[in-house]
C-alpha cells in the first residue's frame, strides 16, 4: 500500500517543506517497499516538481470550493482521495491544522514534530521533539493507521527522481463553516521557518530604528531575520518574527543571535539549529554555553565589518 | 454566551527537563507547574469577552488531583468555573476525547485552547476536538470578536495573516497576539480568595483509548565547547563558518 504525503501549496506554489515531506515520505516507503503518492489541492505548480523527491503518483484535486484555506473541508478532501494506512504532512501551520482532524476522521495515530525516519514502521515508532526542544520522545503509534507531521529543515529535502504520474480528481467539499474576509502576504520575505540561515537580534539592539545592520548582515546571507521576545514585545518587531518557548521553534543551518542573552526560553526556540553563533558584549551571556562559535563584543562594530567579510566571500 | 478554555498544566517555563533513569518518562521531580503560556492567551481573550458581553468562562482541564492548584489560578485570573477530567492524559487523542465529551454536555459557543503545549509539543489537541464536535476550527488565532453566533477571527499564515468569519460553535487555538503580552491577567488578591469558593467539579473520564505511547526519552546531547573568536579577527569567524561549519 502506499505511502501517502500531503504537498502542501501556497496559492498553487509548493513549498519547500512539501519537498522535505515527499523526501520524509520517499524514505518511509522505501523502507516497506512501498511508492509514495502525492496528495495536493489546486496546485498550479508541476507535478514533475514532486516526482523529482521521489513521488511516483500525484493526485490533484481540483475543488473551486477549495480556493481558500478550511482546515475542515480540506481534511474532508483529504480523506476523500487517502487510500492507504500511513500518511505524512509537513508541521506547516496549515498542514498541522488539517492533521488532527483527519486523525480523527480516519482513526489513525497523529505523531507530530517528527525529525527522522522511523525507527520501525510495525508498530510504528519514530523520534519527535519534545519539550520545546529541551528533550526527545521516541512515540509509538497504535493501531494500524498513522499520520506523521514532519518538524521543518529537520529531514532536509532529499532529491531522489523517479518518473511520476499525475491523477487529477474533481471534488466539491462542503466549504460553508468559514469564509475568508481578507489574506494579507509579505511578499519576497523568507518564511521563517523554512529559511537555512537565519539572523536573530535581542534587547542588545537598543531599538528598532538599529535593525538595519542586523537587516543588511540578513541580506548578504540570504537569511530571514528572527528576535527576542521582549523585543516584539515592545513593539521592534512584528511578533511573527519572535522564536522561543513561546514563539516560533526553529531549526535552521545557521543561526546568528546578536544580543541576545540566551535564556532558556529562548534557546527552547533556536537549540536545535545546527551551527550556532554568539554575538554578546557580556562575556557571561548564558547563550555562550549553548553556542559553537562566540564572539565578545559590541554589535554595533562586528555586524557592520561582519557583513563585509561575508560579502566579500560571497562576491 | 458559554464560553470553554482547555488549559493544560506544564513544567514552568524555566524548568530543566530530566526524565527517569531507565529514560521512561519525564521526571516530575522539582518541577513547578504553570499554565501552558499559550493557554493564557486564550484564558484572556475569553475573560475580556465575559467582560465585553457577559460571557460565562468555564476552564476545563484533564489531569489528575495534582493539577488543582494550575485550576484555582485560571479561577482567580477570572473564570467562573472550573471542571477537571480525572485522568492523567496519556496522549493528545485522549485529552482530546475528554475535552470534547464536556463540551458536547455543556453546550459552549466557543472552545479556547492554546495553540500547542509546551511539554509535548503535540498541536493535536484542538484540531481533535473541532473534529470530535463536527465544528469549524482556526489555528493560530491572533485575533477574534464574535458578534451573535458569527465570529472574526484573524489567523497567522506563513509570510502574514488571514482574516475569516467562522460561524459558532466552534474552535479556536489562540498563540501570542490573540491578547497584548501586557494585556495578561495576574492574580489579584481578591482574585486569588474568590477562587478558593468558585465551583470546581471532578468528573471521571469517559474512555481511556490511547493512540501515541511514549516509549522512551532522550535528552538534548551538549554541544561541543564553544569557540570564541576575537572580534578584531573576524576573517576567522567567516573562514570557521566556512570552512569548518559549512554553513555559509
Ligand atoms: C513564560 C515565558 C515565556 C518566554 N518565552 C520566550 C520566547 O519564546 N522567546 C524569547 O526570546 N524569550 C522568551 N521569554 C523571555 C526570556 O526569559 C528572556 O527574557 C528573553 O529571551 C531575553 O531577551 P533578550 O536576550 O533580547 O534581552 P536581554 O535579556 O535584555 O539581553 C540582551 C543581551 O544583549 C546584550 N547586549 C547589550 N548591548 C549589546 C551590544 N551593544 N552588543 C552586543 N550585545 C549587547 C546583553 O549583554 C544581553 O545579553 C519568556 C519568558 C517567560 C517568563
Amino acid at each position: 500500500m502506499a505511502v501517502f504525503v500531503y504537498a502542501e501549496n501556497i496559492n498553487g506554489v509548493y513549498k519547500k517543506a512539501a519537498f522535505e515531506a515527499v523526501s520524509y515520505a520517499k524514505a518511509v516507503a522505501d523502507q516497506a517497499g512501498e511508492t509514495v503518492t502525492a496528495i495536493s489541492v489546486n496546485p498550479t505548480d508541476s507535478s514533475d516538481l514532486l516526482y523529482k523527491y521521489g513521488a511516483t503518483n500525484v493526485i490533484n484535486i481540483k475543488d473551486e470550493g477549495l480556493k481558500n484555506f478550511s482546515a475542515k473541508a480540506y481534511a474532508q478532501a483529504v480523506s476523500e482521495v487517502l487510500d492507504g494506512n500511513t500518511i505524512v504532512f509537513p508541521h506547516t501551520t496549515d498542514a498541522s491544522s488539517v492533521a488532527p482532524m483527519l486523525a480523527v476522521m480516519k482513526n489513525f495515530s497523529l505523531i507530530t514534530n517528527v525529525l527522522e525516519a522511523p525507527e520501525s514502521q510495525s508498530p510504528f515508532q519514530v523520534k519527535r521533539r519534545a519539550f520545546s526542544g529541551k528533550g526527545f520522545m521516541h512515540a509509538k503509534a497504535e493501531g494500524s493507521g498513522v499520520i506523521v507531521t514532519v518538524s521543518q529543515n529537520a529531514f532536509g529535502v532529499k532529491e531522489n527522481a523517479v518518473s511520476g504520474s499525475e491523477e487529477v480528481k474533481n471534488l466539491s467539499v462542503a466549504n460553508e463553516d468559514t469564509k475568508v474576509i481578507s489574506h494579507e502576504q509579505s511578499s519576497g520575505k523568507l518564511d521563517l521557518k523554512e529559511a537555512e540561515v537565519v539572523v536573530s537580534a535581542g534587547r542588545g539592539m537598543k531599538g528598532p530604528e538599529n535593525w538595519g545592520m542586523v537587516e543588511d548582515l540578513a541580506n548578504v546571507l540570504g537569511a530571514a531575520t528572527a528576535c527576542s521576545k521582549p523585543v516584539s514585545d515592545i513593539g521592534w518587531r512584528p511578533h511573527t518574527e519572535h522564536v522561543g518557548q513561546t514563539g516560533k521553534a526553529i531549526s535552521p543551518n545557521l543561526y546568528i543571535a546578536i544580543g541576545i542573552s540566551g535564556a532558556i526560553q529562548h534557546l527552547a526556540g533556536v537549540n536545535s539549529s545546527k551551527t550556532i553563533v554568539v554575538i554578546n558584549s557580556d562575556a557571561e551571556a548564558p547563550f555562550f554555553k549553548s553556542a559553537d562559535y562566540g564572539v565578545v563584543g559590541d554589535a554595533f562594530q562586528i555586524l557592520p565589518a561582519l557583513t563585509e567579510k561575508i560579502k566579500a566571500i560571497k562576491g | 454566551m458559554k464560553i470553554l478554555v482547555c488549559i493544560s498544566s506544564v513544567p514552568d517555563t524555566t524548568s530543566k527537563i530530566n526524565f527517569t533513569a531507565d529514560k521512561s518518562a519525564f521526571d516530575k521531580n522539582g518541577i513547578q507547574w504553570v499554565i501552558n503560556p499559550l493557554d493564557e492567551f486564550a484564558l484572556t481573550k475569553a475573560i475580556k469577552l465575559q467582560e465585553s458581553q457577559g460571557a460565562t468562562v468555564t476552564v476545563l482541564n484533564v489531569g489528575d488531583a495534582t493539577t488543582e492548584p494550575v485550576i484555582r489560578k485560571a479561577l482567580a485570573i477570572g473564570a467562573n468555573d472550573a471542571v477537571r477530567v480525572n485522568l492523567d492524559p496519556k496522549d493528545s487523542y485522549s485529552t482530546a476525547k475528554e475535552i470534547a465529551s464536556v463540551a458536547q454536555n455543556g453546550g459552549y459557543d466557543l472552545v479556547l485552547c492554546g495553540k500547542e503545549s509546551i511539554d509535548y509539543n503535540g498541536g493535536s489537541v484542538p484540531g481533535m476536538v473541532a473534529q470530535l464536535l463536527s465544528q469549524p476550527f482556526v489555528n493560530a488565532s491572533v485575533g477574534l470578536d464574535i458578534n451573535g453566533n458569527e465570529a472574526t477571527a484573524v489567523r497567522e499564515i506563513e509570510g502574514g495573516k488571514e482574516t475569516i468569519s467562522v460561524k459558532l460553535p466552534a474552535v479556536f487555538a489562540g498563540q501570542k497576539g490573540l491578547v497584548d503580552e501586557k494585556d495578561l491577567i495576574i492574580p489579584n488578591m481578591r482574585g486569588i480568595m474568590s477562587a478558593r469558593t468558585k465551583p470546581l467539579q471532578v468528573v471521571e473520564p469517559t474512555s481511556s483509548e490511547v493512540k501515541v505511547q511514549g516509549v522512551s526519552y532522550d535528552s538534548v546531547p551538549p554541544r561541543a565547547a564553544v569557540k570564541m573568536v576575537s572580534p578584531d579577527n573576524l576573517d576567522e569567524l567567516v573562514r570557521l563558518l566556512h570552512e569548518e561549519a559549512k554553513v555559509i
